[in-house]
């Protein structure tokens, strides 16, 4: 047995290269790396001179360069949405040739219209009927069974396409609720104010009642109905129900009155195409209270 | 160490060295006979799987170990994993790890040695290259030689042979994610697609680098596990050491001479030779060491034929050594590897096994999972009552359409269930797919329900594949916030 090997593993007979480099009496070992490591390390360099001739790299004043083949990441979403339009086209035509009520019969329809309605609501939609479309004030509740304009699949098709009160758009939906402070005295329109809070059975003064009636027979009933039913003619909202788009109570009923509301949604025709119209109308006509 | 040991050369010193070839002698022994049959069985296993059928019905695949990537399942024999039980690949790369822990701890890189395959591949490409090339001093003396057509012609071959491996290695990779013999075919008509050729010409060309070029180099300078190993290894791991007290001073030993001041390693360099790493093991445990045993069986022989006891070479630990300098013999395997780590270890290994073999029999053929909508949270209707939105996932792993009656169990009066998209509460789901359904419940105005902040709902499903009434838990929102 020699002194060799005796309680340790390490080679104690051999001197330890180190790189000089001392810090405090701890010295840098030297480790060579083999060199094909250091190669990979220049071919890494020669790759990356090689996609910069390849692909476009250098930002210039207009544009980076061009790169050999011309690809642009641009140009590649652009091929991708044309493959998947061209893969999509027979869907396209099934959806604008049929009968807007009949997708409902086809599984494969309403799949792709269910798909193409969500993203489509979510881009075009959401921003003023909310993501999960539940409207804000001023914005319709998509997801409830009061319609201004109707909610069948026709009336909502309709809506999306040519708007309301859309200038541009000859048969957008029209009308307006004027603003009676103009019309009307102080005491009528507080009159009328409590006599349509009454219809739903909300908070108001009750003596006001009998003459708002009065009021509201000559100047609301021609839209608002008899009874205050609402009409889709007119996307006259229904005032015996629990839903207020510009919300409920005397301060929010007052303002409507006195100012007028003229919301307006735009023509969708001129941004979507066809297919996707529809495929929107389907969206929002089953998420809930579609008729 | 004695800094006085160190020497610094700043000079002229070499950052980076080149590559020392290392060319491994044949070997024979019992080490290198378990390991040839663990190449067959791994390669076996490998190359064939894909070409297993299994019949699973019409419309399914057959193929018994499958990775559909485009459908999201993953096949195995009568196991079929959907994305949303992606836990259980999970579980058996965790199984897969604390494996890796129990073997290091008791038996040292073991894996390294025997059963990865950067070795497998390794081994097979050396034993193509001895058939062709020669053993050890043939390999020496052709690499040292001149380009001649002789050197020429032997490294086509030898190239052209390990190409074919490496085709076949990428090849059989592809097959798992396709159906095999449909692939095999697009393959050699050339309509397969790009991603198939891609997949093959990498894996087809790394193979040939590694097993042919790299070799020790990966284990060395480019796998992580070296460095991860030294924290799972305790003094009573079993790896591969050299009897030191037993070997020393090692000398060539004379016939007809007294040789009983050497001990009984004759320096005879058969472990140096053919050890796959180019290392001395004489020097002791060391990082590059994959503990592929074949210098035990090299050593073995040589001492068989000196008439000297075997294991000079063996498998050895740290906490036997001064026993057996002092002159006691080793301990038995089995005290060095049933000690309380490796059994923790065998024991975490085994729980998790049993509660994925436990999934996997409990799991159901049909599921529901509910989702309340939470935007909005609630809807007021027209007639002033109160409807709370979930989203229904149906999921019908069978491979016939099954057909789910939906409904909900609550002490809220007057609630009314509707399902989007049909009349009535009963879905039909088709074979092998999830139906999305959005399922409201309504509350009139009166109910106290549209005041409280929740109130409890259970919705359940019937399906017509069971007897048993699947339930889920969930909560009606009113109007009260908090």
């Amino acid at each position: 047995m020699t002194g060799k090997h005796k309680d340790t593993y390490i080679k104690a007979d051999q001197p330890v290269e180190t790189t000089g480099h001392e810090w405090d009496g701890i010295k840098e070992l030297n480790n060579p790396l083999p060199r094909w490591w250091l190669w990979t390390f220049y071919a890494t360099i020669i790759w990356a001179l090689g996609y910069m001739v390849v692909y476009p790299s250098w930002p210039l004043v207009e544009q980076a360069t061009r790169g050999l083949f011309g690809y642009s990441s641009r140009g590649a979403l652009e091929a991708e949405i044309t493959r998947y339009s061209a893969a999509n086209a027979r869907s396209d035509a099934a959806l604008v040739n049929g009968d807007l009520a009949s997708i409902a019969a086809s599984p494969e329809l309403v799949n792709y219209a269910m798909s193409g309605g969500a993203a489509l609501f979510r881009t075009y939609c959401a921003q003023c009927h909310g993501s999960g479309a539940a409207g804000a004030r001023g914005y319709p509740n998509l997801l409830d069974d009061e319609w201004l304009w109707g909610g069948g699949i026709e009336d909502i098709y309709r809506t999306i396409r040519h708007g309301i009160r859309e200038e541009n758009d000859d048969n957008t939906r029209v009308s307006e609720m004027p603003a009676f402070a103009e019309v009307l005295e102080q005491d009528e329109l507080a009159d009328v104010r409590h006599y349509v809070l009454s219809l739903s059975g909300a908070p108001h003064n009750p003596s006001l009642v009998p003459s708002g009636a009065r009021v509201y027979a000559d100047n609301c009933a021609s839209c608002h109905g008899e009874t205050g039913q609402g009409d889709r003619e007119f996307g006259a909202p229904s005032l015996v129900d629990a839903i207020w788009l510009y919300g409920g109570g005397q301060q929010n009923v007052a303002d409507s009155i006195a100012r007028g509301r003229k919301g307006m949604m735009p023509a969708w025709q001129t941004r979507l195409s066809e297919s996707q119209i529809r495929q929107v109308s389907f969206y929002v006509h089953q998420l809930g209270g579609g008729e | 160490m004695n800094p006085s040991e160190m020497t610094s050369n700043t000079q002229n010193m070499p950052l980076y060295k080149p590559q020392e070839p290392v060319f491994p002698r044949r070997v024979n022994g019992k080490f290198r006979t378990l390991k040839w049959w663990i190449m067959g069985v791994t390669l076996g296993i490998y190359y064939i799987t894909p070409w297993i059928r299994f019949d699973r019905g019409p419309g399914m695949p057959d193929q018994a170990v499958l990775i559909d990537l485009a459908g999201r399942r993953f096949f195995m024999f009568w196991i079929e994993i959907w994305p949303h039980e992606f836990y259980f690949v999970a579980g058996l790369l965790i199984m897969a790890g604390i494996g890796l822990f129990l073997f290091t701890s008791a038996f040292g890189r073991v894996w390294c040695g025997y059963a990865c395959p950067q070795t497998v591949w390794t081994d097979l490409f050396i034993l193509v290259e001895r058939w062709i090339d020669g053993d050890r001093n043939a390999r020496i003396r052709l690499w040292q030689k001149k380009w001649t057509l002789d050197k020429i012609l032997r490294r086509t071959v030898k190239y052209t042979l390990w190409l074919k491996i490496g085709l076949l290695t990428g090849g059989a990779w592809v097959f798992y994610f396709a159906d095999a013999p449909t692939l095999a075919l697009s393959l050699f008509n050339g309509t397969a697609p790009m991603v198939a050729w891609i997949s093959i010409m990498v894996l087809t060309m790394t193979t040939f680098c590694f097993g042919g070029f790299m070799r020790e180099q990966v284990c060395t300078y480019m796998c992580p596990w070296p460095r991860i190993q030294a924290a799972m290894m305790d003094e009573e791991t079993l790896t591969i050491g050299y009897r030191f007290w037993r070997g020393e001073p090692r000398g060539k030993h004379q016939r007809r001479e007294d040789n009983s001041g050497l001990g009984d390693c004759v320096d005879c360099s058969a472990c140096v030779n053919v050890c796959p790493m180019g290392i001395d093991i004489r020097d002791g445990q060391q990082l590059e060491c994959i503990t592929c045993a074949l210098c035990i069986d090299a050593c073995d022989d040589v001492m068989r034929r000196l008439n000297r006891p075997r294991g000079l070479i063996d498998y050895l630990a740290l906490s036997d050594q001064s026993r057996e300098i002092a002159g006691g013999a080793p301990r038995p395997v089995w005290r060095h590897v049933l000690r309380p780590r490796t059994m923790v270890y065998t024991a975490l290994w085994a729980l998790i096994g049993i509660g994925l073999v436990y999934a996997l029999f409990v799991r159901s053929e049909v599921e529901f999972t509910v989702a309340p909508v939470r935007n909005p949270v609630f809807v007021t209707l027209a007639d002033g009552s109160l409807r709370n939105i979930y989203e229904f996932r149906l999921r019908n792993k069978t491979g016939m359409p099954v057909t789910f009656q939906l409904g909900v169990d609550s002490t809220v009066d007057d609630m009314q269930m509707l399902v989007n998209g049909v009349a009535g509460t009963t879905v039909t789901v088709a074979a092998d797919s999830i139906s999305v359904r959005r399922v409201y419940l309504d509350v009139p105005a009166s109910s106290e329900a549209t005041k409280q902040h929740v109130s409890q709902v259970i919705f359940w499903i019937d399906s017509n594949t069971d007897d048993d009434r699947h339930y889920v838990q969930s909560v009606f929102n009113g109007r009260e916030r908090r």
